[in-house]
């Protein structure tokens, strides 16, 4: 494949950066929850 | 962090968003597939034309959750509850993400294409303004010490934040289209076929990720919002408790 | 309500009158601005001559920004701002009284700083109307976001960098406006700058009305 990096870095950049946010998401909101009771959570 | 303990049934998720997380993985997977794999490379651009199907998501998801922001901040300053605020932070910060990512895929996709990384033309300078002013929101949401303050003026800045964008936006393009040969200008690559159809479906995916992203965010925002109050319950609770303590013991002192 | 705003606007003028800080400040650094771009730039091949009205409107957005941190620092001293809220007047006069102190200052400045461009890099002035017209619009864009903006920013710890990162993004179309519409002022070919003016004085407009409509959230408490 030419410009092999390119592509590489571009991809791996946005799928690692998005991918990441998400993560960092879901431990944060289980953190979060675990100080708040259920009724407050309207959502599960 | 286990597999199981990630779709265990606390914290922000709910049966929603694990579908909508499954679709989007499935998507992604999909379009990765296609992209790099299934599909061939361009006659001009060669390989690096892969790069659109990341970095045209990007720029084409990033102006709903600012619109998202800048009416949910307008819909604050109407109604004041907090469901509202966190809607706004939520979508600047997804936003803010996405703009970031396209400013970035840009850079990479541009310079093999056209031989560099950044230049000034309509759209990349409009994107540009449009990050600096979601950075404004950020930061506006995190100096002032006091809640209140924070809130109310970060609503205000983000319900700037439509207006200016289109302000931004109109004034570039005027400005370089008296400025500008139109050869310069990027013309996007004539796709057809099984590119267009990954590149259709990298936009939905975007979106469903977009989607997936900003319920969790608000969720978070929602829940740092209950957690305030109830500290705040509490120290007023405390404060109660020492008033009685102080009457039970004869006056203060 | 325009009792009141003159009232706000005479205050903050006459606080600055007896100071004299901002003027004090604001001339010499925009002189000192265009006079390093000159030593940046090459004067000998009419470079200078090129970009002055970038420059010019360059030096006048920094200065700007100054001004608005100085007429919100004024009231941070000895509860003025508690005072200016209790004092019943109504939160859009306080920001057209606000913004028109700022907006005379302004207009002073770019007077000044007109005349020193023209001696400084050999400016031939033609166009006068236009270049009257749109310093006027632009004043009024700059006057009205910077006192919007600088409310915003005002009693927020860090608010020096606050400030240009919220103001700068806002006024850039100004920039680009007021730029286009001096070089075709300049450059003799008026009709290309007129609908710039224009479109400055429509900004002015939409930023005033925004302005005094969000002024009272954001004066509500601290």
């Amino acid at each position: 494949m030419t410009h092999v990096g390119y592509v590489a870095v571009g991809w791996l950049a946005t799928l690692g950066t998005l991918g990441s946010y998400a993560m960092i998401s879901i431990r944060r909101g289980k953190t979060l929850s675990r100080q708040v009771p259920p009724e407050e959570r309207r959502w599960s | 962090m286990s597999i199981t303990s990630l779709a265990a049934d606390d914290g922000t998720s709910s049966r929603g968003t694990r579908v909508l997380g499954i679709l989007t993985l499935v998507g992604t997977a999909a379009v990765a597939y296609l992209g790099l794999v299934a599909t061939g490379p361009d006659v001009i651009q060669r390989d690096s034309v892969r790069l659109i199907y990341v970095h045209v998501p990007m720029v084409s998801v990033m102006y709903v959750p600012v619109a998202i922001c800048s009416i949910a901040s307008l819909l604050w300053l109407r109604k004041r509850s907090d469901g509202w605020d966190a809607l706004a932070v939520a979508a600047a910060e997804v936003a803010t993400v996405f703009v970031g990512l396209g400013l970035v895929t840009g850079a990479i996709w541009g310079r093999p294409t056209w031989g560099v990384y950044w230049t000034w033309d309509a759209r990349l300078t409009s994107t540009a303004m449009l990050f600096i002013l979601l950075l404004g929101y950020l930061t506006m949401r995190r100096l002032p010490d006091e809640r209140s303050v924070r809130t109310k003026r970060a609503a205000v800045v983000g319900l700037l934040l439509i207006p200016n964008a289109i302000i931004v936006k109109f004034s570039v393009d005027w400005w370089l289209t008296l400025h500008q040969d139109a050869t310069i200008t990027r013309a996007d690559a004539q796709i057809e076929g099984l590119q267009q159809f990954t590149l259709i479906l990298s936009v939905v995916v975007g979106y469903l990720g977009m989607a997936w992203l900003m319920v969790h965010r608000f969720r978070i925002a929602w829940l740092e919002s209950r957690i305030e109050d109830r500290g705040l319950d509490l120290a007023i609770a405390e404060r109660r408790a020492e008033g009685d303590t102080l009457v039970a013991t004869g006056g203060d002192q | 309500m325009w009792d009141e705003a003159v009232l706000v606007a005479g205050k903050d003028l006459r606080i600055e009158w007896r100071s004299k800080v901002a003027l004090g400040q604001l001339v010499p650094f925009s002189l000192l601005v265009l006079v390093l771009f000159a030593f940046a730039l090459d004067p000998e091949r009419g470079v200078l001559s090129r970009v002055a009205s970038g420059l010019y409107w360059v030096a006048v957005l920094f200065s700007t920004t100054l001004a608005v941190q100085r007429a919100f620092s004024i009231e941070s001293a000895d509860g003025a701002r508690d005072a200016l809220r209790l004092s019943g007047l109504r939160p859009a006069s306080v920001f057209v009284g606000k913004a028109a102190a700022i907006g005379a200052q302004l207009l002073v400045l770019e007077f000044v700083l007109g005349i020193g461009i023209v001696v400084l890099y050999s400016l031939d002035v033609a166009g006068w109307p236009l270049l009257a017209a749109t310093a006027v619009a632009a004043t009024l864009c700059l006057a009205s976001a910077g006192t919007l903006y600088g409310a915003l920013a005002a009693g927020v710890r860090a608010r020096e960098s606050l400030l240009p990162l919220l103001f700068l993004p806002v006024v850039a179309p100004v920039l680009i406006g007021a730029t286009e519409a001096f070089e075709a002022a300049l450059g003799g070919v008026e009709s290309e700058g007129w609908p710039w003016c224009g479109f400055l004085v429509l900004l002015g407009l939409v930023y005033t009305l925004l302005g005094a409509q969000l002024f009272g959230s954001i004066l509500e408490e601290s």
